[in-house]
């Protein structure tokens, strides 16, 4: 436990809707403790709004846990911050020191218009999952789990994969704003698994078509989103995308 | 009075549900088109009934307030799920699920849901593998399984330390797959402010839309409220900064009766408070003290050197930790219940033998493990005579496989490398037993409305056991509200959608926006964290692990105090047009006075000490809860008559197929 409080300024982008242009706005905040996390940084700034009968401001959080990937804060020029696969409700003031002065802006991406201040609508997510992120069974159709014998690589693989919380940090990341990173993660998951075998062409071509339908930009495989990710997606997803998207689109369907 | 009817089926135990799903009436599929079916909430409750009800043919439309259905509380869930499959050949069966459900709940729940949940465990499993939900596997492929509290067999499936996650999103694809087909209509960031009520039955709901703060009206024939558990009444708990019980609240209001309010979970194994500036707590799975081993020192003089900070956990020899679980309850040892485990270790830490500065912490320590697995690795890999070193390395690696993400958040909060050093931990509220009363088919005591998950009080009495909330959810969801809303929707097949231009759907939406204005109006000086922050220290020192008469008098008139500062004093930034979380929290958190007082009294009323709950007068001379059984064996189901005032109801618990006892975990 630290008593010590560090003063910070903080430069925070706020704008009142979609339709109206933002600005950054300066805040000065003091006695922060290490033991912090940025959004309870957050949290005492806005109290002190409130007390001075100004707007506090906007942001997406829930869990506070790194699991809900409600969080988004692009801070200091990195999307969730500075540390590696860390979320921004996770990652601690202790990272930071004292007279700092920290840049926060929301994502930016033509796909997640901005709702206020730091919150933006990632909607276009779901509907890319809505469009074959799944394996078609009605509730009551399965047989016993365990009649269908899993290799443990595969079913790590497809783990590891399945990690993605959504966040849409990968698409703040990267100049495209290409979403290739999520949809990878997910057509990954179930590509190793038996069960997403019979929709795997079906599936990959659907989500892909929706994803740029959505506006989300071209990958150039700059990478900066596997570096971003707080969950450790990998590149490897997106080549195996790639793969399945062309095997799909070979075999004509 | 009025007499609760649970609408338990006759007939033996394990033949209730089989014999209820052969003559339930059922509606056609033309019908089912014509029926529309609210669900508020998309937790692991709301998706598995959403889609579930969706692939049956209903219209479903289904609310969350997240920005996404898929970020719903349920995706923090860590340690795992509970199914009676006895893949692992140790003695697990249906029954043995059964009686430690009711056992661990402290013999506080209906004996007839539990066994139905025991029933459909297994199906579960199926559902979630078929989705392609990635649990832990063994080398030859097959599932693998843990062990959990309050259990002697290994009856867990897990996916590493997220499996919220993965079976959230298991649920979640199966509900984007009905988005999808247009079977459900999905509206994230909208909050349900209230229940209209047609005829004395369930009709529809209010909803706000977050995002430009619009009042919606929504017709359903039924409404399935699957919002989650209370546990921020507290204000700090493990649960998401959003969860609330304002959709419970809004229906209790509305007359569906409350059912044990008081009966709260303390999860043993969460990171000790660090400060002021506190916005929740977090858990470190149950599954870690599969592992790892709990101790205090037993020295005063070296528990004071851990406070001050002059000595450290690893400066303490070994005969001079108190292990005090394995000494207290040697047949279960660190395995013991949440409700047994959070006691002991505040019972520790009152006494002084907390490790941390406030002197609220004790030890969990992976020292031993990373020892053992070490060794078994090192024989894996015939390796011999390896050195200490290397033992540490590979145990290290195969606690990392197990638990690692949890070791990592450990890191992040505190600083702290849990490879190196013991963790500090300290109980934290965690899930909410009490909710929504509801029958076996899960209606509430109002028609049409019924309550699915944590929402409801129905499957873990006094005490949940761990890995039970994410087995309930989901079979709520996928294998009972399917059946059991046939036998009230067959009924109401003539029943035409009605117009949201109907008084009551005008007259709820006024009730709604009167209190929106009325929030607007108080132009107070301080915020709504202030208060809730308040309430959570009344709730926690006079609600909290122990209570007692006068802690519970006192809580109560101070809850009445603070509801009237706060309805004098709050400020509300912004806007009601607008996105403005401040507007939202302050609903939430007028809620969580009026249960806050409710909970006091359940409390207080229930003069015995049962699970989680814990009356300081009564206990054993061990200091164990002491139940009455003779004057409490009934679930309270509380009516509300105006705020403030309530009507008791009791539920009379008879058991016919456990025998009731003292529970003994030694
Ligand atoms: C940290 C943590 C770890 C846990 N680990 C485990 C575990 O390992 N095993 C286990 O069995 N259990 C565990 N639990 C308990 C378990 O996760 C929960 O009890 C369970 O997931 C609750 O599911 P639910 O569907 O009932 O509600 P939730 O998942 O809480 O979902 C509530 C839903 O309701 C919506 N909602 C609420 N109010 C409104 C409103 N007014 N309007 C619109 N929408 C609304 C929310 O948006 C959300 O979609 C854990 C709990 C916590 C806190
Ligand atoms: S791939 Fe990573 S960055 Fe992208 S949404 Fe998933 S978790 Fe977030
Ligand atoms: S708030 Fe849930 S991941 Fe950050």
């Amino acid at each position: 436990m630290s008593t010590t409080g560090m003063n910070l300024t903080l430069k925070i982008w706020r704008q009142k809707n979609g339709n109206e242009r933002g600005r950054f706005e300066t805040y000065p905040v003091s006695g922060i403790s290490e033991d912090m996390s940025f959004l309870e940084m957050f949290d005492v700034l806005n109290e002190q709004l409130i007390t001075e009968g100004k707007d506090p401001i906007a942001f997406d959080h829930d869990c506070r846990e790194g699991i809900c990937g409600m969080c988004s804060m692009y801070i200091n020029g990195q999307p969730h911050g500075p540390n590696d696969r860390v979320t921004t409700c996770q990652l601690h003031m202790r990272s930071f020191k004292n007279g700092d002065t920290i840049v926060v802006e929301p994502w930016r991406a033509a796909a997640f218009p901005v709702i206020k201040d730091l919150a933006v609508d990632r909607s276009s997510f779901d509907r890319i999952i809505a469009a074959g992120g799944f394996v078609s069974v009605n509730t009551g159709n399965a047989q016993d789990a365990n009649s269908l014998p899993i290799a443990k690589e595969n079913a790590d693989e497809a783990f590891a994969a399945a990690a993605c919380i959504g966040c849409g940090a990968c698409v703040a990341a990267c100049k495209n704003s290409s979403a290739m990173l999520f949809v990878s993660a997910k057509v990954s998951q179930l590509a190793l698994l038996p069960q997403g075998e019979p929709e795997r062409r079906e599936r990959v071509i659907n989500m892909v078509n929706k994803m740029d339908e959505e506006g989300f930009g071209n990958c150039t495989n700059t990478g900066a989103c596997a570096e971003e990710c707080p969950k450790g997606i990998s590149l490897e997803n997106i080549a195996r995308l790639n793969r399945e998207f062309l095997l799909a689109n070979v075999s004509g369907k | 009075m009025t007499k609760l009817n649970s609408k338990i089926p006759s007939g033996s135990i394990d033949t209730k549900w089989t014999q209820y799903k052969a003559s339930v009436p059922l509606v056609n599929p033309a019908n089912k088109r014509k029926i529309e079916v609210i669900v508020v909430g998309t937790g692991l409750a709301g998706a598995s009934a959403a889609s579930s009800l969706a692939e049956l043919g209903y219209k479903v439309k289904a609310f969350c307030f997240q920005d996404s259905p898929r970020r719903a509380h349920s995706i923090a869930a860590q340690g795992g799920i509970n199914a009676a499959k006895n893949y692992q050949n140790d003695g697990d069966s249906v029954y043995r699920l059964f009686y430690d459900t009711i056992k661990g709940g402290d013999y506080r729940a209906r004996e007839a849901n539990v066994h139905r949940l025991s029933e459909v465990s297994g199906s579960i499993i199926d559902q979630c593998v078929a989705q392609g939900v990635p649990f832990a596997r063994e080398y030859g492929g097959l599932l693998s399984n843990r062990s959990f509290g309050g259990t002697q067999v290994q009856r867990t499936f897990y996916a590493a330390g997220q499996t919220g996650q993965q079976l959230l999103l298991g649920a979640y694809s199966s509900l984007q797959r009905q988005v999808g087909m247009g079977n459900v209509q999905m509206y994230s960031r909208h909050e349900m402010l209230d229940i209209v009520m047609i005829d004395g039955k369930a009709r529809g709901i209010i909803a706000r839309n977050l995002i430009t703060g619009e009042l919606e009206r929504h017709f359903g024939h039924a409404v399935l409220l699957c919002s989650g558990g209370y546990g921020n009444v507290f204000y700090l708990s493990t649960n998401a900064m959003g969860s609330n019980v304002t959709a419970a609240w809004k229906a209790h209001r509305k007359g569906a009766y409350f059912g044990n309010p008081c009966f709260t979970q303390i999860h043993p194994t969460c990171i000790p408070v660090s400060g002021d500036h506190q916005s929740k707590l977090t858990l470190m799975s149950e599954s870690l003290r599969n592992d790892g081993r709990i101790w205090v020192p037993a020295k005063p003089e070296d528990a004071k050197a851990l406070q001050n900070g002059t000595k450290k956990a690893n400066d303490i020899p070994e005969a001079d930790r108190d292990y005090y679980l394995e000494r207290r309850y040697p047949a279960f040892g660190n395995l013991v219940p949440r409700d047994v485990a959070s006691r002991a270790a505040k019972e520790r830490c009152d006494a002084g033998f907390g490790v941390n500065p406030t002197g609220q912490a004790v030890f969990l320590d992976y020292a031993a493990a990373i020892e053992r697995y070490g060794k078994i690795e090192a024989t894996k890999q015939n390796l011999s005579n390896p050195d200490s070193a290397t033992i540490k390395a590979l145990g290290k690696e195969v606690v990392k496989e197990k638990y690692g993400n949890l070791f990592d958040m450990y890191l992040q909060i505190t600083g702290e490398n849990p490879y190196e050093t013991p963790m500090k931990i300290y109980p934290a509220v965690h899930y909410t037993m009490g909710g929504l009363w509801v029958d076996y088919e899960l209606m509430t005591t109002v028609p049409g409305l019924y309550a699915l998950g944590e929402a409801n009080f129905s499957d873990h009495g006094a005490n949940r056991l761990g890995a039970s909330a994410l087995m309930q959810g989901l079979a709520d969801g996928y294998f009972v509200i399917p059946y059991t809303i046939g036998n009230y929707l067959s009924q109401d097949i003539r029943t035409a959608a009605i117009p949201t231009d109907h008084p009551a759907f005008v007259e709820a939406e006024n009730n709604v926006r009167e209190q929106i204005n009325k929030f607007f109006a108080i132009k107070g000086t301080k915020s709504v964290d202030y208060f809730h922050k308040r309430l959570g220290k009344i709730m926690w020192d006079k609600c909290g692990m122990a209570r007692n008469e006068k802690g519970l008098k006192e809580a109560i008139e101070e809850i009445r105090a603070l509801r009237i500062e706060f309805w004098s004093d709050v400020r509300i930034p912004g806007e009601s047009n607008e996105f403005n979380p401040e507007l939202e929290k302050a609903g939430r958190v007028a809620d969580f006075i009026e249960l806050g007082e409710l909970m006091c009294l359940d409390a207080l009323t229930r003069e015995e000490s049962c699970g989680g709950h814990f009356r300081e007068e009564h206990q054993t001379e061990e200091g164990e809860a002491l139940r009455h059984d003779d004057k409490f064996a009934f679930v309270s189901a509380w009516e509300m008559k105006e705020v403030g005032k309530w009507e008791l109801h009791k539920e009379e618990l008879v058991y016919e197929n456990i025998k009731i006892a003292q529970r003994s975990y030694k």
